[in-house]
């Protein structure tokens, strides 16, 4: 089993100038920036994208403002979202100062966090059930493309994703799951 | 306690997609470039000189050029220049 840093020792290091930090930092939130921009408010790609880069460089600059580290996440969702909105304004042609959220962006956040404790609870599993169920899931790899990468039989890929689901679902639910007996 | 069964968690898995791994990149390497790395690529770009002391010796190049050692910094500007 991994031991994953907390989100405050991330960010107690990343104060201090540690880079390897801030690369976690990004890697760790990455996809969830990435997902409040485009599904919790729908934007293009190209919108997406300065909104993303705008959030890490305000983090960035703001990290040592923060209050709470362990509210790192929050935080992030707070700055994109704002960051989303005006996005969103600036690209409409009236009423800028109206424009209402999209709907269901609670929610959608809501259902973010949840995914977001799921992938760190992925996190903490062993490289060979993350990796996998990382690609199949996430990047969305076909069965041959993850036996390429992984020099492994496709055939046996399903039942490797069923058994690491099995782990990730112990994990989650602080139940001691037996490990896969091979490879999974 | 919510139940997890493997389709609820296949769909939290499937919620996250995975940002454009070259956004991931440049946001990465932001304390890089406050440090200067895209005015050294872009000077390394327009300046033959510069880009030659940088292939000749890339620490004391930069060394020269003002920026204080930092091995993070001169890992950066080999990978963006291919040197």
């Amino acid at each position: 089993m991994q031991v994953v840093e907390t989100d405050a020792q991330l960010v107690a290091r990343c104060r201090e100038g540690d880079d390897d930090a801030w690369r976690e930092l990004v890697e760790r939130f990455s996809r969830y920036v990435y997902a409040i921009a485009v599904q919790a408010f729908r934007l293009s790609q190209a919108d997406a994208e300065d909104v993303f880069q705008e959030v890490f460089a305000r983090a960035y600059e703001n990290l040592p403002k923060l209050r709470d580290d362990n509210a790192i996440r929050p935080w992030l969702a707070q700055l994109t979202r704002r960051l989303c909105l005006d996005s969103l304004r600036s690209g409409a042609r009236e009423q800028v100062g109206d424009l209402p959220e999209p709907s269901g962006v609670d929610e959608t956040i809501s259902q973010l966090d949840e995914a977001l404790a799921v992938h760190e609870a992925l996190a903490t599993l062993p490289d060979n059930c993350r990796e996998i169920l990382d690609r199949f899931f996430a990047r969305d790899e076909s069965y041959r493309l993850i036996g390429e990468a992984l020099d492994l039989p496709a055939g046996t890929i399903a039942s490797r994703i069923s058994r690491c689901l099995v782990k990730l679902r112990g994990e989650l639910e602080g139940r001691n799951v037996p490990a896969p007996e091979s490879g999974g | 306690m919510h139940e997890y069964n493997e389709e609820t968690l296949a769909n939290l898995l499937r919620t996250l997609p995975t940002p454009p791994q070259a956004w991931v990149k440049a946001a990465q390497e932001i304390p890089l470039a406050r440090r200067g790395l895209d005015d050294i690529v872009e000077r390394a770009r327009a300046d033959q000189a510069f880009r030659d002391a940088l292939i000749a010796d890339l620490e004391r190049a930069l060394e020269v050029a003002g920026f204080d050692s930092d091995p993070a910094l001169a890992e950066a500007v080999r990978e963006r220049l291919f040197l």
